[in-house]
């Protein structure tokens, strides 16, 4: 057997319970929101149950779209577990995943 | 070195009797302090807030910087959180060197990063009642250009939600 034929086969041998594992599992993060951000969300912690291979862009989705998230802006700064962060990064599960509004300190 | 987050008045003078040592002949100070206006409207105070372990541990990583950037391991960064009246020091910064240039240097960096990278925010109260963010990110939205400016690493949170 060529590798042009193998490949399909095994695309399809793996993607049946990869689908099931992927609908049967979540795993939960902690989203801390601060200053402005929790007072337009009117708290500043949320626990979010989310499909394993959740990104860091996903969890900002569900947010905007909470009641109060159409007044974050569309691209917030983020960090996960204390340290900055892009929106591409992805999360295992039980991280802190933090919201941050511009800083202002001094 | 040494950074803190402190919830009382900050000590000046013990920050710079504990940073200063008979090698160094120079200490700099560079103090954060409440003033009475802000873009035009007076301000009664501020109430400073923080994600605490994220700003300490960003703290720590600027005092690092500082030590290899500038030679100065005699320094000490610290903020208080609360409510500040005007006048009060809200930030400390402490460099001491055998020579001026590096504890200048050490001084200037440290206070510009923390502007920068720690995550702590000022809510402005002002004489007629209201408060507000100072820099909040609602109604005052930041543009991906200026955040690119503050040298903060996170391009694919400016650049790719856009998706």
């Amino acid at each position: 057997m060529n590798p042009v034929q193998k490949a399909p086969g095994f695309f399809v041998g793996v993607r049946a319970p990869r689908a099931g594992f992927i609908l049967s599992e979540t795993m939960t993060v902690t989203v801390l929101l601060f200053a402005s951000y929790a007072d337009a969300l009117g708290r500043s912690a949320i626990e979010l149950d989310v499909a394993p291979g959740s990104t860091v862009r996903d969890i900002l989705g569900t947010l905007l779209a909470m009641p109060g998230g159409d007044r974050l802006p569309p691209r917030p700064l983020v960090a996960v577990n204390r340290e900055y962060a892009s929106a591409a990064t992805t999360l295992q599960g039980g991280e802190e995943v933090a919201v941050i509004p511009p800083v202002a300190g001094g | 070195m040494r950074v803190a987050l402190v919830d009382s008045p900050i000590d000046v003078s013990s920050l710079i009797s504990e940073v200063s040592g008979d090698s160094c002949g120079a200490t700099s100070v560079f103090l954060g302090r409440v003033r009475n206006v802000n873009d035009g409207r007076s301000v009664t105070g501020i109430e400073y807030s923080a994600y605490r372990s994220m700003a300490e541990r960003e703290m720590n990583a600027i005092v690092r910087e500082a030590a290899e950037r500038f030679g100065v391991s005699r320094l000490i960064v610290e903020h208080r959180l609360g409510a500040l009246g005007l006048g009060d020091v809200s930030v400390a910064i402490v460099a001491a060197h055998p020579h001026r240039a590096p504890a200048l240097d050490a001084m200037r960096f440290a206070i510009e990063q923390l502007k920068r990278r720690v995550p702590i925010w000022k809510l402005e109260l002002y004489v007629d009642g209201t408060r507000e963010w100072v820099g909040s990110g609602i109604g005052n939205r930041r543009e991906p250009s200026e955040a690119g400016q503050m040298g903060i690493e996170t391009p694919d949170v400016v650049a790719t939600r856009t998706q």
